[in-house]
């Protein structure tokens, strides 16, 4: 297969990957009572790409999982607090990842919390409040924990998917 | 990569996740340091205030045409119904003290406690 083409699969394949995760955590009942709070299982396939494929194309992952889910499950204020979430969570990563000071759970972790932080940010530009002090500590709390477990869960799926592209 | 860079990186990587918590805890100790028993609860619907009850006034409101439903009893404020499928304002529980609030995402209600005896500025400067 040429290359481009390759590329082009494994984008795909890691798309729907991370959209299975979405679906999946999307059955989990809400277990924490703070809005923003996710385990956020479809970072694993946007740390895999930022490791494997590159910047751009986890970027691309990441921005074209949450426009389909969005399509698809949610509705149209929803899509304004993932891809606010998605765009802040792709810059701390990208930034952690290509000062090449620090593991991928740590880009993960990273990318949990900003995640987390990004979506209330929204909610409260679009709510026109500041509540975002309150939830604050949980939020960085629980993108911590989530993002511990997705990125040893990513740093796995890395270094143990052989890729040739 | 070898193994010096490999601590490194632990290194940094436990700095930061301590650091992160660190920051969470900081952020905790400043909102849970402000009490105000006898503030108010404030009703915004898409970011607009609709209504205002003192936390004193024992009642029942319906809010946002009746989407969510509000109580105010014994000085808190809690969401008794929510029209929404997560029902994730209902579990948020009661809210008592200055800063906390009840966020309902899907009809973008928020109920808020403002501070009844303080002023409502910190401090005025110039």
């Amino acid at each position: 297969m040429p290359m481009r083409t390759k590329k082009l699969t494994v984008m795909a394949l890691t798309i729907a990957l991370a959209m299975v995760l979405s679906f999946l955590e999307s059955q989990i009942p809400a277990f924490v009572a703070i809005p923003g709070v996710k385990v956020g299982l479809a970072n694993i396939a946007v740390v895999f790409a930022l490791y494997k494929l590159g910047w751009k194309e986890a970027a691309g992952i990441s921005l074209i999982r949450v426009l389909l889910i969005s399509v698809l499950f949610g509705n149209f204020a929803s899509l304004f607090y993932s891809l606010a979430g998605a765009v802040l969570s792709l810059l701390g990563m990208i930034l952690l990842k290509h000062s090449e000071k620090f593991s991928a759970v740590a880009v993960s972790v990273a990318g949990g919390v900003l995640h987390n932080v990004g979506q209330i940010l929204m909610a409260c530009i679009l709510l026109e409040t500041d509540i975002i002090r309150y939830y604050l500590p949980f939020l960085i709390l629980s993108g911590v924990l989530a993002g511990v477990v997705i990125g040893v869960v990513s740093a796995i799926m890395v270094q143990r998917i052989k890729l040739e592209i | 990569m070898n193994s010096a860079g490999n601590k490194n990186r632990l290194r940094n990587d436990l700095i930061l996740i301590l650091g992160l918590l660190i920051l969470a805890g900081a952020f905790w100790l400043l909102v849970s340091s402000r009490g105000a028993k006898d503030g108010f609860v404030v009703v915004r619907v898409d970011g607009v205030e609709t209504e205002r009850h003192a936390l004193t006034e024992n009642g029942t409101y319906p809010l946002n045409g009746g989407t969510n439903v509000l109580v105010i009893r014994d000085g808190a404020a809690w969401m008794e119904e929510a029209d929404c499928p997560d029902k994730i304002c209902i579990s948020q529980g009661r809210i008592s003290r200055e800063g906390q609030a009840i966020i309902c995402l899907p009809n973008r209600v928020t109920v808020t406690v403002v501070g009844g005896s303080q002023p409502g500025v910190d401090i005025v400067v110039g």
